[in-house]
């Protein structure tokens, strides 16, 4: 994205484009990732939830892959995770190993 | 030009001001001096003779809160303070000029404490001269009154759209009683006009948000947004007052000179102390002394070219400040002063002195004690201090 100059700008930092937070990839600052095990999935929507951004994807009522252009890396979706069996579902992973 | 003569305080003519343009909204806490002005203006609100909705909150940290977020709502907003009430607004006050709020606040020019004192200086204004804020200083209260009417026309300017600070000195012009006259409610109303919004927050067809978090890759645009727009500030206040003029007679400009075109020795002094000085200057010029002196009016931003103009041809000149720069060498006026004649190859010699602290009177004969002063350093060119305080007991 080129960046404005100064003359192009809207006085005093006012945003007047709805949504423009997604222009935004916060997933930059991500410092671990987390990992979808599916097999360990049992589709509570829990992530979903507690997911402070909108990086989970759900597709036909399902929990798809994360957003990693807007996944953070909080790590909260992997605390609440109940997994199965005691096998956690979503797992964080240390950026660039 | 149907005007009133009246004699009333500096506060009651600022209220006043406020009634006759009746803004949208108001959030005030009372400190003194300023609490006159915010007591008389809410009687206005409950005896229904303005409109204005008044939120009486806890602190001035939260009366500028609410101003800034009635402001981006999009209404027409004043408030009133001194003081510690400025000092604890402060981080209010660069988001309200960051965000490129119009709110106009008088400020009633009262000392800072420790150790505490009510009384008239220029520490508060001072202190806060380089947030963003238009500042507009005044002599007495016909000036005080007409800077408040000016100060709204200013700061709604389309091409500004910056906040501004209407200044008068604590007690000596706030309490005291003085001949002023006041326009007609129409014609003050004409004048400022219909308030026209920009991205005002409750335009629901239009949602815009406020405040975002602006990073290293854009705040520096943003600043120099700013100080382009504080470029322009000078013109429109040009602009402004050419109109005030026709609807009042008043004329007003960027800085008031009294008997200096022709001058070789100065003074520069802000608000009520120039009125004295002018009277001393006047005897000076009986005495054959060819003396002068500037008083800034749009203080922030400093119009430091027209300044310079000004002073340029002076051989000496004294900056009289109300307020100390600690640890700075000199007082604030005097380092813009300087800054103004700073590129001048022939320029005045310049010195510096401190009166009037925490409301400490400023007497004729102290405004003599400068010109004579400046009158042997005009002659010899010899400067024995260059900064000193006056009217204090060693």
């Amino acid at each position: 994205m080129k960046l404005k100059g100064w003359k192009e700008l809207t006085p005093g930092a006012v945003i007047t484009e709805a949504g423009s937070a997604l222009k935004f990839k916060t997933g930059s600052w991500r410092a671990f990732r987390p990992k979808w095990i599916p097999e360990n999935c049992i589709q509570c929507m829990f992530c979903w939830i507690y997911c402070p951004d909108m990086a989970i994807k759900v597709k036909d009522g399902k929990r798809a892959e994360f957003d990693y252009d807007y996944c953070k890396g909080c790590g909260i979706c992997a605390l609440e995770c109940p997994g199965k069996k005691g096998n956690k579902a979503i797992v964080m992973e240390e950026e660039g190993k | 030009m149907g005007q009133k003569i009246v004699a009333v305080t500096g506060n009651e003519a600022v209220a006043n001001a406020l009634r006759q343009v009746n803004p949208d909204v108001s959030a005030a806490y009372p400190i003194t001096p300023a609490t006159d002005i915010m007591q008389r203006f809410t009687s206005f609100v409950s005896n229904g003779l303005v409109k204005t909705e008044m939120i009486l909150v806890e602190s001035e940290h939260s009366a500028m809160s609410a101003c800034i977020g009635a402001s981006a709502a999009g209404g027409r907003v004043m408030t009133a303070t001194a003081s510690q009430g400025l000092a604890l607004m402060w981080e209010l006050l660069f988001i309200a000029s960051g965000s490129r709020l119009p709110i106009v606040m008088a400020l009633v020019n009262r000392a800072l404490s420790a150790p505490l004192n009510i009384h008239g200086d220029h520490s508060d204004g001072m202190g806060a001269r380089d947030c963003g804020w238009i500042q507009l200083w005044s002599e007495n209260a016909q000036e005080a009154y007409d800077n408040t009417i000016q100060a709204f026309r200013i700061a709604e300017h389309m091409d500004i759209r910056l906040p501004v600070m209407t200044c008068m000195d604590g007690f000596i012009i706030s309490h005291s009683i003085e001949r002023i006259e006041y326009l007609d409610d129409y014609a003050v109303k004409n004048f400022v006009g219909e308030y026209k919004q920009l991205n005002p927050l409750l335009d629901i067809e239009h949602p815009v948000s406020y405040g975002p978090l602006i990073l290293p890759d854009y705040y520096m645009e943003f600043r120099r947004a700013h100080a382009e727009v504080m470029s322009k500030v000078p013109g429109v206040v040009l602009d402004v007052a050419k109109d005030f003029e026709k609807i009042s007679g008043r004329k007003y400009g960027l800085f008031e000179t009294y008997r200096l075109d022709d001058a070789e020795v100065g003074l520069v002094i802000l608000n009520s102390a120039a009125g004295t000085s002018k009277d001393v200057i006047d005897e000076f010029r009986n005495r054959g002394i060819k003396a002068g002196l500037l008083k800034p009016r749009l203080y922030r931003p400093f119009p430091y070219e027209e300044v310079g103009e000004a002073l340029k041809h002076l051989k000496a000149v004294c900056v009289l400040d109300r307020a100390d720069a600690f640890g700075a060498s000199y007082g604030p006026l005097f380092m813009d002063i300087a800054s103004s004649i700073y590129h001048y190859k022939n320029k005045p010699i310049l010195i510096n002195k401190i009166y009037g602290l925490g409301g400490r009177d400023y007497l004729p004969e102290h405004a003599e004690l400068v010109l004579n002063e400046l009158a042997e350093i005009a002659k010899t060119g010899k400067v024995k201090t260059f900064k000193e305080y006056i009217g204090v007991r060693e």
